[in-house]
């Protein structure tokens, strides 16, 4: 009836290996943690896939959990860009050097 | 009979494929995009797509939540900090600054989905235990299930994550919080930094 699981999991895994590169390759933190939300929604996608398929409402639960916790992360850490680049010049990462010696 | 579900199956396969691509075209969107708004924009596509898988996969309340929570609210909070710090303007992606970084991310990248796939392979990992949860299928909706599950056996984690929401909140309150106390510091050291954009250096002493 519907697709098969696998297909599923493939493109989870697409999506998170998408994100780990433009998590390494980007050097604007916001974009770098906007990689970090489609690592996130890859794990979303395999846990909602892995419900399906062993009939298990326990994955979606996750899912759910998963859901408030990245809110929570988003707010935290766009609070820390925001009061870190309030007073510093650029937003990428390599602006950051002031333990270098 | 067999017809009907001959034609659901192509269906299915169609709004599969169709919502893949849109979804890898958003991640790569994401990933290449040379304004963050741009980036911030292309997101907003790929968690439209995964809503659809979601829908797809009969997980409805996800991808109602995923479309609120996430393209509703995460995204606006990225866009909001964006135009507050002013860092709209395009970055040259094609910049290296360190040599090699690049193709290294890369290679480790594809390195790294195939042995996830490996070990996706490798083992089968569906033990057949019976679920201590309840089963995804079966008659009754779907939020009914995810609810039931959600305030019976995961009560706890649930109120859990109702502290963890109110810690988010008050901690992006004290980060955010400009103290008055506090002197504006920071600019000393940034005379390595490139051409300032902000208009706090027009007030800068120069030492």
């Amino acid at each position: 009836m519907t697709v098969d699981g696998s297909w599923y999991l493939i493109l989870a895994a697409l999506l998170f290996t998408v994100g780990a590169i433009g998590l390494l390759i980007r050097r604007n933190v916001l974009v770098m943690f906007m990689c970090v939300e489609l690592m996130l929604n890859a794990v979303n996608l395999t846990l909602v896939t892995f419900a399906r398929m062993l009939d298990d409402i326990g994955g979606q639960v996750a899912v759910f959990f998963v859901l408030v916790v990245a809110a929570a992360e988003v707010v935290v850490g766009l609070g820390i860009i925001v009061s870190i680049f309030r007073r510093r010049v650029g937003a990428t990462a390599d602006d950051l050097h002031i333990l270098k010696g | 009979m067999i017809a009907v579900l001959a034609a659901a199956t192509k269906v299915d396969l169609a709004v599969f494929a169709v919502s893949a691509v849109i979804v890898m075209a958003g991640a790569f969107g994401v990933v290449f995009s040379r304004n963050p708004v741009h980036s911030a924009l292309m997101l907003v596509m790929t968690l439209f797509g995964v809503a659809v898988l979601f829908v797809a996969q009969e997980a409805h309340f996800l991808a109602v939540v995923q479309v609120i929570v996430y393209a509703g609210a995460i995204v606006v909070l990225f866009l909001f900090v964006i135009m507050l710090l002013g860092v709209d303007q395009e970055e040259n992606v094609a910049a290296e600054r360190l040599r090699g970084q690049r193709p290294a991310a890369m290679a480790l990248g594809g390195l790294m989905f195939f042995l996830v796939l490996l070990l996706a392979q490798a083992t089968n990992w569906a033990t057949g235990t019976p679920s201590a949860r309840g089963a995804a299928s079966g008659p009754g909706e779907n939020v009914e299930k995810l609810g039931r599950s959600i305030f019976t056996t995961f009560l706890l984690p649930f109120e859990v994550t109702a502290v963890l929401l109110v810690i988010a909140v008050v901690g992006a309150v004290v980060l955010v919080r400009r103290s008055p106390s506090l002197p504006e510091e920071g600019d000393a050291e940034d005379e390595a930094a490139p051409e300032p954009r902000g208009q706090r250096r027009d007030e800068e002493v120069p030492a």
